[in-house]
């Protein structure tokens, strides 16, 4: 390396620069860097202390090197002592290393902060320049905490420089969204909105970005900034091109201002005040007329300068929505854009028109536009612009023009750009749902797309037109005919496979009129398809093939043939084996009726919001896609759309949700109950259970019970073996009289024992408000009884089950489960119970019981277990309620009046009136309000014939105190029940517990 | 809100960046890599907006860039930016960078619209101290040009008279003699703002 020497523009810096950019090799330069990272290592730890001139070239090589990609991990300790030097420019230096290296996580932010602070006082205001600056760019949270306080101080202060009150104005925004919580909103906030009258421009400007960004936040603070960013900008823009010199850029005042002013007015509703309003009017109509007006220079700042202000201006308008005139003059203007010759501000202007398309007022106006947009799309050549194009096609799209828009953005989604191309899809997915009039156009466009992108075509999209089909039995002739059309392609994507193998194993029939279209023939154009396609679509195919059987008999030995076939029945896919296996097995064993039943059309899907909005929802994120029309509420969007039974949804997600799930599931309802199922479900190998099961599984905590529900198919098979078998189980003896009933109908007289553990069994749950022991359950075979003690906000509880029948219960599991939000308020911990309870006998299992905070739900306990090879499952709603954990109190009338009187606050106090459901006698009454957990205290209501009771509940996190008071009414067979606690929630709860009990 | 500049040669190597979010230096590296990669296939005369790479953020971030001979000036901003405003800063921005380096190598002959690689690399904190007039934290500070170059003029000032007679070498000072120059408008401005802003007040 040459020899640096000084007085030549860092010729050093040079020479290195210039190594570098000479190395041949990636290599070559990673030695060259190395090289120098040791010289300067060697000069900063050496013992000449170097001037300021080396220190400033070796941190500008340092920078350099950063700027290629490599890391810096020395130097750090150089850059902070640079802070504290007097000379202007070493600490120049020091503060760019540190802002560009040092990130916010550094241990070395003490000392920063300590030269930080000391330049801060000093009162130079480029040292304090420069300090601001670094807070600013480091804006870390130990900056935040050392500074939060000083900053604002240095703000408002009287005496402070022009240029560093700017900069305090952007680092108070800064440490404001990096740590709100440390920025102490204070007496300053009122000073900070009038520095929107300064003088000096650059600090309006500071101010005005500062302002912006608080009045996001707390917009009633600084309502006041609301007249003055008015004023402010009222006369920037009535002024003349010449009044504000330096701020002047190209002849438009001020812009920049005027756009942050504009952004400021964009945070609040149109000002009540009616002049302030008519002076904002006023300034908007300007901003409107300059821009018909020659522009007074040929340059494209300036048209930029005006137009940004322009912009800004339109999209206030926009927010306000609140004046049709400038809504529609906003719209023209844009209109004007849309086919300006720059680039920019075309795609602005497409842009805007986008948030413009929303207005009532404006819909009409921007949906004049559309020629020019369609355009647009068909000739920009920037894809940015054309994106945009999109985006406002899909936001001016309503019923009139949904024909036109849906097939101007098919026929640009041939030639698309690949990166848009799913957004696009979704789009037209959407738009051809929503303004739908006539379904058959609805079927084409989905095709077409298919056809077209369908690569691009997500699951979303085609089991969407599937429901569709399914609901609506005018389009379902057509849709079969259509896909059969479409499958005639000889490249056909495989989205349409799935369509149409879909649509064809529901409504072949109704195309199978025409010989050209004959089951045969649809199945062979079907199954020419099947090699070609992967498993989730043969898997689906099969399960049409098995629909056809049903539908067409004529083609149940081809198909039979199929299915038999070794490239099937031995698939190496177990999926795919297991259905062909399952298929042929039903087509041989069950009767016309039962494959009518079992392979019954699909009934209609419940309506729900289109999942592919959710998508493009997801996609863009929340809030960027309007739904033009309506703003329903997004409900649960379950991909597959075809659960309409909500014990089944909730397991829908977590199993692989295969198409076969979707086309059988809701055909078969009672796999949707537990139900006994014959352990000796006589299948020849251990097939794992068709994913259908995972759909239909109730309540299965485990994965390991996948194998105790089997598929309908099974089931089917050990029908026909049990019978002959007598392998009936001995103890419930109606269930083996017919399994087929079982497993087909819903309303079975011979319900399975079973069958309440879908619905969580209460019907014992108010018996134990007032009460704590009792038999909580009871069936056939079990018994469950409670024995529970509170204490404070802990409870214990001992559960007994009861095996009533002479034969054992195996894999006995009792589990309890704290649904939604309950878990964080209660907790409850179950021992383990014995997996296994003897004929007869009795078993025991302990519940801690934690009470966190007040809560509402209940817990629920579930019991699983085998009884004769039967799995059972049973939920009970276990009585944990608020009221267990009350403490009495007792206190006499004074103070019980006292309290009564503290609590009057309107949301404390909870009555309700009811009518006696029990006779009203008042020791009973007496004894409930006792078991209620309160102390009855007598002698304080002066009539006699009320009851008044104290306590306090006791949570983990706070004690509330409740005071009651009922009041029977024997003539009118009535209660009055007044509660009144500190919390609104308990007063609520202990309410509708203790109301239920007289 | 300014999430980054990046200012890149036209092969993709950086020639100075500045993020005013907290990324690891390999993600600003990535960073730049897909930005050049967006920004560079794009041809001169389309817009200069587009959305941003899904490194820095999506579309919830746009690209505004301009692009001057070698060098792309990209602005990476959120929604809360005017499209147009940034642009004009770029421009702005770029002619102050021009004008300085020009002034400081003394190369005044020099084409103006051409700054030259090179100079923006060899001098690279100044470039830095431009920018840090223009953007502080994410945020624009000043987009007076007249101001920044006070500013920086008050800086070269400083490092004149501090580095004395050990360190300014000849050549910075007649540079900085020249830059002196259009000092003396800029002064009767601030003068002109003091007297004109009362009379507006009325209002």
């Amino acid at each position: 390396m040459p020899a640096v020497s000084k007085g030549d523009g860092m010729r050093g810096l040079a020479v290195f620069i210039s190594d570098i950019r000479n190395c041949k090799s990636k290599e070559a330069e990673i030695k060259r860097i190395n090289k120098e990272l040791a010289n300067i290592r060697s000069k900063f730890k050496g013992d000449k202390a170097l001037d300021g001139y080396s220190k400033k070239k070796y941190v500008c090589k340092l920078l350099f090197i950063f700027l290629l990609g490599h890391d810096i991990d020395f130097g750090h300790m150089e850059a902070v002592n640079l802070l504290s030097s007097n000379k202007y420019t070493e600490k120049q230096i020091g503060y760019l290393f540190i802002s560009v290296l040092v990130n916010s996580n550094s241990d070395l932010i003490r000392l920063i902060n300590n030269a930080i602070k000391n330049d801060l006082s000093s009162r130079n205001p480029t040292f304090m320049n420069l300090a601001l600056h670094c807070i600013a760019n480091v804006g870390s949270r130990e900056m935040a905490e050392a500074f939060a306080a000083e900053v604002p101080r240095i703000l408002v202060a009287g005496d402070t420089m022009d240029s560093v009150k700017q900069s305090a104005a952007l680092c108070l925004l800064r440490l404001n969204r990096t740590s709100p919580d440390l920025v102490p909103m204070g007496e300053w906030t009122a000073r900070v909105v009038h520095l929107l009258n300064d003088q000096h421009l650059g600090v309006v400007t500071a101010a005005t970005s500062l302002i912006t960004t608080l009045a996001q936040k707390n917009p009633d603070d600084f309502k006041t900034s609301v007249s003055l960013a008015v004023a402010r900008l009222s006369r920037i823009v009535t002024s003349a091109s010449t009044d504000l010199q330096d701020y002047t850029y190209y002849f438009v005042a001020a812009p920049w201002l005027s756009v942050k002013l504009l952004r400021l007015l964009q945070c609040y509703p149109p000002p009540e005040d009616a002049a302030i309003r008519g002076r904002l009017t006023e300034c908007l109509e300007t901003i409107l007329n300059k821009a018909q007006e020659p522009p007074k220079s040929k340059k494209v700042q300036h048209s930029n300068a005006k137009n940004a202000v322009l912009f800004e201006a339109i999209s206030l308008i926009i927010h306000h929505d609140s004046e049709p005139t400038l809504l529609v003059r906003a719209c023209n203007q844009l209109g004007q854009f849309l086919q300006h010759r720059e680039t920019n501000l075309r795609y602005l202007a497409l842009e805007s028109m986008c948030t413009l398309a929303s207005s009532e007022f404006s819909h009409e106006a921007v949906k004049t536009h559309i020629e020019t947009v369609i355009n647009a799309l068909k000739t920009e050549r920037d894809v940015s612009v054309r994106q945009r194009a999109v985006d406002l096609l899909y936001a001016m799209c309503d019923r009139s023009n949904a024909k036109q828009i849906v097939a101007e953005m098919l026929s640009y989604l041939e030639t698309a750009d690949y990166s848009i191309r799913e957004e696009i899809v979704l789009k037209v997915a959407i738009l051809a749902e929503k303004y739908a009039v006539d379904y058959t156009w609805y079927v084409d466009t989905i095709l077409n797309l298919i056809r077209i992108a369908g690569d691009y075509v997500s699951e979303e999209v085609w089991y969407r037109v599937i429901q569709i089909v399914i609901n609506r039995d005018d389009v379902q002739g057509y849709a079969a005919k259509t896909v059969f059309e479409a499958l005639q392609a000889p490249a056909c994507h495989e989205n349409l496979v799935k369509v149409g193998g879909y649509i064809l194993g529901e409504f072949g029939n109704l195309i199978a009129g025409d010989p050209r279209s004959s089951p045969l023939i649809q199945f062979n154009l079907l199954h020419s398809k099947f090699h070609l396609c992967s498993v989730p679509t043969r898997a689906l195919l099969l399960s049409a093939y098995i629909k056809f059987i049903n539908l067409f008999p004529e083609v149940k030995g081809t198909i039979q043939e199929v299915l038999r076939s070794d490239s099937q029945l031995r698939n190496a896919d177990v999926e795919l084996q297991q259905r062909a296996v399952e298929y042929l097995r039903l087509s041989c064993i069950a009767s016309t009726d039962i494959l009518a039943t079992v392979l019954e059309e699909m009934p209609p899907f419940p309506e729900r919001e289109s999942s592919i909005l959710a998508k493009l929802k997801k996609k863009k994120g929340p809030g960027t896609v309007p739904d033009p029309e309506d703003n329903r509420k997004e409900r649960c969007a379950n991909i597959n759309g075809a659960t309409n039974h909500s014990s089944t949804t909730a397991n829908a997600k977590a199993s692989a949700p295969s198409f076969i799930g979707d086309l059988l599931a809701p055909v078969l309802p009672p796999i949707n109950r537990p139900r006994p199922v014959s352990s000796l479900s006589l299948l020849p190998t251990p097939l794992t259970p068709l994913s259908l099961q995972a759909y239909a599984m109730p309540l299965s905590p485990s994965a390991g019970s996948h194998f105790q529900v089997s598929s309908p198919a099974s089931d089917l098979l050990s029908l026909g073996s049990a019978s002959t078998l007598n392998s009936t189980p001995p103890s419930a003896p109606k269930a083996s009289a017919s399994l087929l009933v079982d497993v087909f109908s819903d309303n079975s007289p011979t319900a399975p024992i079973g069958a309440p553990a879908v619905v969580v069994a209460d019907e014992n749950f108010s018996r134990f408000v007032c009460k704590n022991n009792g038999v909580l359950f009871e069936n056939q075979l079990l018994q469950i009884g409670l024995k529970s003690e509170y204490r404070q906000n802990l409870g214990r509880m001992y559960v007994f089950y009861g095996n009533k029948t002479s034969t054992q219960f195996h894999n006995f599991t009792a589990s309890v489960v704290c649904q939604d939000g309950l878990n964080s308020q209660l907790n409850v911990h179950a021992k383990p119970a014995d997996p296994m309870v003897e004929g007869g006998a009795q078993l025991q299992q302990t519940l801690n019981i934690e009470c966190l905070s007040d809560f509402v739900e209940a817990p629920v306990l579930n019991i699983q277990f085998r009884y004769g090879g039967i799995l059972q499952n049973i939920s009970v709603k276990l009585p944990v309620t608020l009221n267990k954990f009350f403490q009495p109190t007792e206190m006499g009338s004074q103070d019980f009046f006292q309290r009564w009187k503290q609590l009057g606050a309107p949301q404390q106090e909870v009555q309700k009136i009811f009518k006696a459901m029990y006779s009203m006698d008042s020791e009973v009454t007496k004894a409930k309000i006792i078991g209620f957990g309160v102390a009855l205290l007598d002698g304080v209501d002066p009539n006699p014939s009320n009851f008044v009771g104290a306590g306090v509940i006791h949570t983990k996190t706070s004690q509330v105190g409740c005071l009651i008071r009922l009041e029977p009414n024997a003539q009118a067979q009535m209660y009055r029940l007044t509660l009144r606690t500190s919390r609104d929630t308990v007063s609520q709860r202990l309410c509708d517990l203790l109301s239920d009990q007289f | 809100m300014i999430k980054a500049i990046l200012i890149f040669n036209n092969h993709g190597k950086p020639r100075l960046i500045r993020f005013y979010q907290y990324f690891a230096e390999d993600m600003q590296q990535q960073i730049i890599r897909e930005t050049f990669h967006l920004v560079s296939k794009r041809d001169d005369n389309v817009c200069n907006f587009l959305e941003g790479g899904s490194l820095i953020g999506g579309s919830d971030y746009k690209l505004i860039y301009r692009h001057y001979a070698t060098l792309y000036f990209v602005f990476c901003v959120d929604s809360s930016e005017s499209e147009l405003g940034i642009l004009d800063l770029i421009q702005k921005m770029y002619e102050k960078v021009c004008l300085s380096l020009q002034v400081f190598v003394e190369t005044l002959d020099k084409c103006f619209e051409n700054v030259c690689e090179l100079d923006l690399i060899f001098h690279m904190d100044k470039v830095h101290y431009i920018l840090q007039e223009v953007v502080m934290g994410g945020m624009v500070l000043e987009t007076n040009m007249n101001e920044i170059v006070a500013q920086v003029e008050l800086q070269n000032r400083m490092e004149k008279s501090e580095g004395g007679l050990s360190a300014a070498p000849a050549r910075a000072v007649s540079a900085v003699k020249n830059m002196n120059l259009p000092e003396i408008p800029r002064n009767i401005n601030i003068g002109d703002i003091n007297i004109k802003v009362p009379s507006l007040s009325p209002f």
